[in-house]
């Protein structure tokens, strides 16, 4: 009879996983009456989780049996995650009424998706890794054919289903020849035998790289980096816009983390194996998602094309491979999720006569009707573009120093060159809602939760230029944590 | 006490009051008129301020202030030496006037338009006054956005095309400025624009990558040909004191980061490039004087000549000797008034009439002669007659080009004459001639507002040509410090180079 493992350091997951299922509980005894009170339990058991993360010694942990390890890195990134699952929470609590698909499992499904992603940030061994994402994924299929009258939504649901399994299966692959080359599952092993001699003339053997061909591609697909990101457009088209929302935050995000760790633990001693294929990658993705969102009219599907663009941007952060470049990563994807919440909170404002409406000639003439969600939108639009003084600046700014640092003049200035490509996009949205005419006014009420969300994100996009220290240094320090 | 700050923040303080504004449409606009115009003419008065406690005896830094930022190495830093205190008067000088300008031409939005203005006005004077050289690139590159906006917004008919050319051609140039700096920033540990001064930080491969970076950035804004093709259509769709800005202190930009960073960050680079700029120039002067005889919109023709007296700029700074470079300063600042002068005189007619077509004007000299005596002087000015402001500064900068390349000075001279064609050409077709058409008979002179805003600026302009001493005494030592600094850096990549060898 072996001793149980150290359980304090997974108390946050343990809290979420716990929560969810006393949720799920009072749901079933309730009724779908109480989806606004699961909701908010919901919001609130996510508050707790961050709160019990920040509780957490700033050191590294591990603990069951090493599977597992809270450090620093994971404890940044698990609070993005909790934060983007609280907002998208918040934001679907009028649209899942407004569209009869108020039942109380969606919450639920968030805190089970929001668990699976911590277990991600968390996963210190291959194995680790895939029953984070699976306890993710299988979530996540769930909510993008959430409303299942719809036959959109499902579609979304059954093609993320597809592809993610089949991702889910290459991710496998790859971490089976992993295995089978470098005699271990751990990160940490991994990275030892490595250094150990597993090298002949420096180079890796040829199994264990085409293990991290496979790992890498899967991993691709989570983050939905060119060229695995075929789904992307479709999920986020069909998937109900609260659901779009959340999966253009908080999954990216676990996602990225994950990517991050997977990479750079185990083979951060063997980076030219893996370097190039991250700045190829990186370097399409960019180029994909500033060229093809410019002929969109749909604007959630923009959105997904503009999220390619920008998970490029994030990795050139890995394929800089320093602390520097992770330093970067994480601050992107701080900024990253306030842009892309906000943006969501106005795209679910969007509504004409009763109607939820998704073109992005919609927004012709906001300025006129609707002055101040125009202004934030506005915002969020030159951010999202990358231009000063806007957050999302800030975002590029320090992860084109990681590349410049590291060398990647090249990837560097395809990043900037795309960004201006970028930037015509956005700018259309701009130009949209403040040089033309309204065809046909959007719905005059803003909710209340759906206001003061993208207020929140909004002013933080505005104003982060004046005193960006606090993330700054927070991000810092928590990429240190993966170099130790 | 924070003067720069000050300056540079006030008219922030005053679009937040008019953001604040709320009530019936008609006594928003009225408030928000009479804010913007109080919080320019009470930033310009304190901007004085800046002049008179200015000591012409150092090229240190005055004023200066610096703050904890960003942190590692980059820092809110502020301050002005005798290069950009001038751009600073000039920018707070101007935006009053574009207030004025603006007063009964914006109709729709004037919340939103006065707003964007002193946005813009804060932004512009954050370039010439950052020390920083992210907080530089910063105000540079955010000063878009307003500026996209006024155009879009309140602009002719082809605006939104126009705003997208501007907004997407400056930003191409400055992100590679962008990657540039995060370079420097690596090499040296800071953005500290004194610090970077310091010579021998760059060796001289890296050099030349940065000084390109550098040149796409503010050979776009300046703009030089090649690249100048976004300035005819902004101008020319811009509403009046849009315009003004542009030609007046945007164009400024691009100078002023050539003194500021080419010349003294990469002397070496600057000394190989300098024949690549003069080509440029040149082709500059001529080609936009000769493709400005033949507009048909008055606006596209003052916007051409600002292509061309932009290259009497460049020519001068990459000179390389005071009177170059003193030359550039000063034609820069007179070319601020005296375009931004000739934009108004447009708008007169424009506020009027509603049309930039030359061709519908003809004879206002008998109806409009005090407006026709405005307009002559500045054509003249604009032409570079002695006595004006224009004169000084196209003189020096071609006398400093003689001493650097003689072929560069004689046909940079050649443009000074047609100059005098397609400004006088201009001059003809709208004040001369028969006034025939019916509408233009019912045009009425100049209102005491209009007179209230050339008035200054004549008396700017004839200053500035009479009596340019002042002007003068504040950059000498300045520009003496950055070319002395100059021939030491290149006599220590000489001897480095020796001593190689």
């Amino acid at each position: 009879m072996t001793a149980l493992p150290a359980l304090a350091p997974a108390y946050p997951e343990l809290w979420l996983a716990l929560s969810a299922m006393a949720l799920l509980m009072l749901g079933v005894f309730r009724g779908d009456g109480a989806t606004r009170l699961v909701s908010w339990l919901s919001v609130a058991a996510l508050a707790v989780t961050v709160l019990l993360i920040t509780m957490q010694p700033a050191e590294t942990v591990t603990t069951f049996g090493g599977l597992f390890v809270v450090d620093g890195f994971g404890r940044f990134a698990k609070v993005l995650i909790l934060l983007g699952s609280a907002f998208s929470i918040i934001l679907s609590l009028g649209y899942i009424r407004y569209e009869r698909m108020e039942r109380f499992e969606y919450p639920v499904l968030i805190l089970l998706a929001s668990t699976g992603m911590l277990m991600m940030v968390s996963a210190n061994d291959l194995i680790a890794l895939y029953l984070g994402l699976e306890l993710q994924s299988l979530s996540l299929y769930v909510l993008a054919a959430f409303k299942r009258d719809s036959g959109r939504a499902t579609e979304a649901g059954l093609k993320y289903f597809v592809l993610g399994a089949l991702s889910s299966g290459m991710l496998l692959y790859g971490a089976s020849m992993i295995y089978g080359f470098a005699g271990s599952t751990g990160f940490p092993q991994i990275a030892q035998i490595l250094s150990q001699g597993a090298l002949v003339g420096g180079q890796a053997s040829i199994g264990l790289v085409v293990g991290i061909v496979f790992l890498t591609a899967g991993l691709a697909f989570k983050v939905s980096a060119v060229p695995f990101h075929m789904w992307t457009p479709d999920v986020y088209e069909g998937a109900p816009t609260p659901v779009t929302a959340f999966f253009a935050v908080a999954p990216k995000i676990a996602a990225m983390a994950l990517f991050v760790r997977a990479i750079l633990t185990p083979f951060g001693e063997i980076a030219h194996e893996w370097q190039q294929i991250i700045i190829v990658v990186s370097a399409l993705s960019m180029l994909l998602g500033a060229f093809a969102a410019i002929a969109q009219s749909n604007i959630k599907r923009l959105m997904a094309y503009s999220s390619i663009g920008h998970v490029g941007y994030a990795l050139i952060g890995l394929a800089a491979g320093t602390e520097e470049g992770v330093r970067g990563i994480l601050i992107y994807l701080a900024i990253y999720l306030a842009m892309n919440v906000g943006t969501f909170a106005i795209i679910l404002c969007m509504r004409q006569k009763d109607q939820m409406v998704e073109g992005v000639n919609d927004l012709a003439g906001l300025a006129k009707t609707h002055p101040g969600m125009a202004l934030l939108l506005a915002a969020f639009m030159f951010s999202l573009a990358g231009v000063p003084p806007m957050a999302g600046f800030f975002g590029k700014f320090y992860i084109f120093m990681a590349a410049i640092n590291a060398g990647l003049y090249t990837l560097a200035v395809i990043g900037v060159l795309s960004s201006v490509v970028g930037a015509y996009y956005y700018l259309r949205i701009v130009k949209l809602m403040y040089f033309d005419e309204t065809a046909e006014p959007l719905a005059k009420p803003v909710r209340g939760e759906l206001g003061a969300v993208m207020t929140v994100t909004g002013l933080f996009t505005m104003l982060f230029f004046i005193w960006p220290a606090p993330l700054l240094s927070m991000a810092a320090t928590a990429a240190r944590a993966l170099f130790p | 006490m924070p003067l720069l700050s000050i300056v540079t923040f006030l008219p922030l303080v005053g679009a937040a009051f008019i953001f604040l504004a709320r009530g019936p449409e008609e006594i928003v606009a009225r408030n928000a008129r009479s804010v913007a115009l109080w919080t320019t003419t009470i930033t310009f008065l304190v901007s004085l301020l800046i002049w008179l406690n200015f000591d012409n005896s150092t090229a240190a830094f005055q004023f200066v202030e610096k703050v904890d930022w960003i942190g590692a190495g980059i820092n809110y830093h502020m301050g002005v030496d005798g290069i950009s205190m001038l751009f600073v008067i000039l920018t707070t000088f101007l935006m009053p006037f574009c207030i004025l300008a603006s007063w009964e031409s914006i109709e729709t939005r004037v919340k939103e338009y006065m707003i964007a203005f002193l946005v813009m006005e804060t932004l512009m004077i954050g370039v010439f006054c950052a020390l920083d050289l992210v907080l530089f690139y910063l105000m540079f590159e955010a000063g878009l956005i307003p500026m996209f906006l006024i155009i879009g917004i309140w602009g002719g008919k082809r605006r939104i095309y126009a705003s997208f050319k501007f907004f997407l051609y400056t930003l191409l140039g400055s992100v590679l400025l962008l990657l540039a700096l995060l370079y420097m920033y690596f090499i040296a540990g800071t953005t500290d624009i004194p610090s970077l001064m310091k010579t021998g930080l760059f060796s001289a491969q890296a050099q030349t990558w940065l000084w390109l970076a550098f040149f796409a950035s503010f050979a776009v804004k300046m703009p030089m040909w090649p690249v100048h093709t976004w300035l005819p259509d902004a101008h020319v769709e811009a509403p009046t004191a849009g315009s003004v800005i542009l030609a007046a202190v945007l164009l400024k930009m691009g100078g002023y980061g050539f003194l500021r960073f080419s010349l003294p960050m990469f002397p070496i680079a600057s000394e190989y490039f300098a024949p690549f700029v003069f080509t440029l120039s040149v082709i500059a002067i001529v080609y936009a004087s000769l493709v400005a005889l033949v507009q048909e919109d008055m606006k596209k023709l003052i916007a051409y000549s600002s292509v061309a007296h932009m290259g009497f700029v460049t020519m001068g700074i990459f000179a390389l000797n005071t009177q170059g470079v003193e030359g550039a300063i000063f034609q820069m600042l007179s070319h601020g008034i005296v375009s931004g002068a000739l934009f108004l005189c447009v708008g007169v007619v424009y506020d009027r009439l509603h049309t930039r077509e030359i061709a519908r004007y003809g004879g206002l000299a008998s109806n409009m002669p005090k407006y026709a005596a405005v307009f002559m002087l500045f054509t003249m000015a604009n032409v570079g007659l002695p006595g004006t402001g224009g004169f000084v500064g196209e003189l020096l900068t071609l006398v400093g080009a003689f001493q650097a390349n003689t072929w560069v000075a004689l046909i940079a001279t050649s443009g000074v004459i047609l100059a005098a064609a397609y400004a006088l050409y201009l001059y003809r077709r709208i004040v001369f001639g028969e006034l025939t058409k019916a509408d233009l008979k019912a045009m009425v002179d100049l209102s005491p507002r209009e007179i209230a805003i050339f008035a200054p600026l004549v008396i700017m302009t004839l200053w500035m040509g009479i009596y340019p001493a002042p002007f003068f005494d504040v950059m000498a030592a300045s520009v003496k410090h950055l070319l002395d600094q100059h021939q030491t850096a290149l006599a220590a990549a000489k001897a480095i180079a020796t001593a190689a060898r």
